[in-house]
């Protein structure tokens, strides 16, 4: 008999535009000992699954159909005190950020031994000594001391151990992770992934792993469930999903996670979740308007060069400069970036990369050093109307498309607002042909002109982000993490239109990321950086081949090894 | 979402019909229609402020006229109580005038105050708000900190400040005939503090939002970024308190007045009215005084409903 038995599950969220069915007609059954592994991307419905079988719906949703067993006990239908029993005591929980689901203002000592004693009815003594065991099996160093610390005094890896802990008090059937570590670094993310497989087979409990990332599947599932648009489209074992897919949407899924293994020139197979067209072919960009009238001095040499950049922010003001308390999130970093190469940079989460981009473009103003662009120190120009000359040439895409685009702007006016400042042209109407043909090239089409930003997907935004940035025909690109916002196939179609933009119109760029795989598509060399110093910089192949810095072998080895099946192009 | 689906969608509207299309569909006035105290609250409201401004239409005299007040009328009853005078449906007061026009004269007064007061604070407290999140440092050290002592006064007691520092500057007639700009002048200044804060608070998680920054990268100046693109989204929880501003000024208009510190009988607001009135409701003329203070009451009431329930529409995180 399995462990967890859903059968013809079917969850409504009614709402005043009618009723949205988040999940379909889903069946899937957990077996002691196995970890099921729910991947899809945002919306297919797969954590309203796992929420769905702990009865803790957002509201206004609710079970339409089906029934979910526990141990061939009907639990579905259980009133509130008696699904309380079950949940936490029978089916433990984890979630994405460990940051907010624990209590910051108890001891973590306090919370297991709080949940034990209410599922457990441990006397104190008992209960602590279960807490200290249960915190030594996740784990964490030294926990006779550790027990009595807050959560804020612990790292976000660490944080998320004590979660698993929490799920586990009452020795629970099954465990539920919902995205378990995407808040996590790449580091922190295999050792996570490490002790849950370690778990389950030692106490042999069944566990149902949410998650929207490949790699996590391919390393730690024993089955896993596809799911698309809230139905159940392919369901299998590991091996046989990932080497030999059969549905369309998982071929087309699998195909868009950037390889780690070798540079691919496009990805293929993007198409089966389109939410734009390709831009027009009759559309030649290069002796289009974008790309004719290139009116930039020459350079000679690198296009941007950057020279010992140091950032400090103060973290602690102070009247006194003596007391000031000062966070040094870059530090002497210099590379160069020659004209029409993609440069990367990559790096955990506080590395300093996004700094370093952000004092190129000049959000920033560094605390030192110069970044020199097309001949001109950048950072001594103090006459605002010569530094929008070079503003002009470099622009930017931002990482989250739903903070990047102005709410309440039209995508013509978000995207004419730099032909007009920078006095491209002078006639309105010029300007809105140039918006509706950058539209086109990004793949939108004229018509997302009149609408605005909250009527977009993801992805479309961040084609809108894109459109915005070339329209002062710049010839240097930041991206700063443009796709870690998006799911995999959109992620795959944004990354193929920067391709071909980058190609079409020669354009240089820096390329930010934490993913290392994607790296590897995008760029031609690539600079590591962390703790705000730039450790080495190489050829691309040649750091995914042979890295120098122990930190670089570090990162690669850490890389989910996801290698999809034998690609038929 | 498939770029076919929403290729049908754009229709070519013209500006106004586009804007109503827009209200139509947002949740706001979903929520409103479906919120029956709102529409109640909405419903009274909108008809004071309509007989407010169509007094002089709506009332039976006009009780500032001399010529047609009549001292013989003086301190009727309602018209349905036994001494009643049929002219006088509310009765009259100590002047013989009728009560129904001085209560429809004196919400007119009332609300202009009000609104008059909301905008000058609202103007003023937007504004330095925005200054203040957007510089910051010291600039917003000084604005915040004046802001916070100010905060350590009841806000009737700067009207009360404001007011007698401007009688005596100034001589008692001329007083007089300024009493109404004093008055909207002070209330205005003891509720800026709200919006600048709101507004200060609102813009320093906008500010680090990615299309400020995406302003900043296409060079555009500090000016340019905050009026149009940091402002109209910090306007959303300015309107609430706008709103609930609204009731809080007409009464702290109607306090100042009752006070003996507001506006002069010759132009009397509600406060007037319930301050003079008061003198009489301990002589049995209880209408003098009810009557005004009870359109007090449902003013106040019903803007307050209206307000609560915007706040609440427009709260994302209580839906």
């Amino acid at each position: 008999m399995s462990l967890l038995e859903i059968k013809d599950l079917t969850v409504e969220f009614p709402s005043r535009r009618g009723i949205f069915v988040a999940v379909e007609q889903v069946d899937l059954t957990i077996n002691p000992g196995e970890i099921l592994g729910v991947v899809g991307e945002s919306g297919a419905g797969k954590s309203t699954v796992g929420n769905a079988v702990i009865s803790l719906l957002q509201s206004p949703g609710r079970v339409a159909n089906g029934t979910i067993h526990l141990k061939g006990e009907r639990i579905d239908d259980l009133d509130e005190e008696l699904m309380k029993a079950v949940r936490g005591k029978r089916i433990g929980m984890i979630f994405q950020d460990p940051l907010t689901s624990l209590n910051p203002l108890e001891t973590v000592g306090a919370q297991l031994i709080e949940t034990i004693q209410l599922h457990l009815k441990f006397n104190d003594k008992d209960a602590r000594a279960r807490a200290i065991d249960l915190l030594t099996q996740v784990g964490i160093p030294d926990p006779d001391t550790r027990i009595d610390h807050y959560p804020h005094q612990f790292s976000g890896g660490m944080r998320q151990r004590v979660v698993i802990a929490l799920a586990l008090c009452s020795d629970p059937e099954v465990v539920i992770a919902d995205e378990p570590t995407t808040a996590l670094d790449v580091s922190v993310q295999a050792q996570i992934l490490e002790l849950l497989k370690k778990l389950c087979e030692e106490r042999n409990v069944g566990m149902m792993l949410v998650t929207h990332d490949m790699g996590v599947i391919a390393e730690t599932t024993d089955r896993v469930a596809v799911m698309y648009r809230g139905k159940l489209v392919e369901l299998g074992s590991t091996e046989q999903v990932l080497k030999n897919p059969q549905h369309d949407y998982t071929k087309s899924l699998i195909s868009a996670v950037p390889r780690p293994d070798k540079r691919i020139h496009r990805f293929p197979l993007v198409t089966y979740i389109e939410d734009a067209h390709d831009s027009k072919d009759d559309l030649d960009i290069a002796s289009h308007w974008l790309g004719k009238t290139r009116d930039y001095e020459k350079v000679e040499g690198p296009l941007l060069s950057v020279d010992n950049l140091h950032m400090r922010f103060i973290t602690k003001h102070a009247f006194f400069k003596r007391n000031e308390q000062y966070l040094d999130a870059v530090k002497d970093v210099s590379f160069d970036i020659q004209q029409g190469e993609v440069f990367g940079l990559v790096g955990e989460s506080g590395s300093g990369k996004s700094t370093v981009a952000r004092m190129i473009t000049g959000i920033y103003h560094p605390t030192g050093g110069a970044v020199n662009f097309a001949g001109a120190n950048l950072t001594q120009i103090s006459n605002q109307k010569e530094l929008n000359h070079y503003r002009r040439q470099m622009q930017m895409v931002f990482q989250d498309p739903f903070s990047s685009l102005n709410g309440r702007m039209r995508v013509e006016d978000i995207v004419a607002e730099p032909i007009h400042f920078h006095k491209q042209t002078s006639s309105n109407s010029e300007a809105r042909a140039i918006v509706h043909d950058l539209l086109e090239i990004v793949g939108l089409g004229a018509q997302a002109a009149r609408k605005f930003p909250h009527e977009f997907s993801g992805g479309q935004r961040q084609r809108i982000s894109i459109a915005r940035a070339l329209a002062t025909r710049p010839r240097f690109l930041v991206c700063d993490e443009p796709t870690s916002a998006l799911d995999v196939s959109i992620q795959a179609q944004i990354l193929n239109l920067l391709k071909d933009l980058q190609e079409e119109l020669g354009l240089t760029m820096l390329f930010i990321s934490h993913d290392l795989p994607v790296i590897r598509q995008m760029c031609d060399r690539v600079g590591v950086m962390r703790h705000g110093q730039l450790l080495e910089v190489a050829q691309t192949e040649t750091l995914f081949e042979t890295p120098q810095h122990d930190y670089s072998k570090h990162l690669l080895e850490l890389m989910p090894k996801f290698e999809g099946p034998a690609l038929a192009s | 979402m498939t770029i076919n689906q929403s290729a049908e969608q754009p229709a070519e509207r013209g500006p106004v019909a586009d804007f109503i299309h827009r209200l139509r569909d947002h949740d706001v006035w979903y929520s409103f229609w479906h919120t029956p105290m709102a529409i109640f609250a909405a419903f009274i409201a909108l008809v004071m402020v309509l007989s407010a401004i169509f007094a002089p239409f709506l009332a039976p005299q006009n009780p500032f006229d001399l010529a047609v007040i009549d001292l013989l009328d003086s301190n009727l009853p309602p018209s349905w109580m036994e001494e009643g005078d049929p002219r006088f449906l509310l009765g009259t007061d100590d002047q013989g005038r009728d009560i129904l026009s001085t209560v429809l004269y004196g919400s007119r007064i009332s609300l202009l105050v009000g609104f008059a007061a909301v905008v000058l604070s609202l103007i003023a407290g937007v504004g330095l708000g925005l200054i203040s999140g957007y510089v910051g440092g010291r600039t917003d050290a000084i604005i915040m900190r004046i802001a916070d002592i100010q905060l350590s006064f009841p806000s009737i007691l700067i009207a009360l400040l404001i007011d007698g520092i401007v009688r005596t500057i100034m001589s008692k007639e001329s007083h007089e005939s300024l009493a109404l700009y004093v008055i909207i002048f002070a209330i205005a200044i003891s509720g800026w503090v709200q919006y600048a804060r709101t507004v200060r608070s609102s813009v320093m998680t906008e500010k680090v939002k990615e299309y400020v920054q995406a302003g900043q990268v296409i060079g555009l100046g500090s000016f340019t970024i905050m009026i149009r693109h940091i402002l109209p989204n910090v306007l959303g929880p300015v309107f609430v308190i706008g709103t609930i501003h609204l009731a809080l000024a007409i009464i702290i208009e109607a306090t100042l007045s009752f006070l003996g510190v507001g506006l002069p009988p010759t132009t009397p607001s509600l406060g007037t009215l319930i301050r003079v009135g008061n003198e009489y409701l301990f002589s049995g003329e209880w209408w003098i005084t009810i009557f005004p203070g009870l359109t007090l009451v449902v003013l106040a009431l019903a803007v307050n409903l209206f307000g609560d329930w915007l706040r609440d529409a427009m709260n994302p995180k209580l839906q």
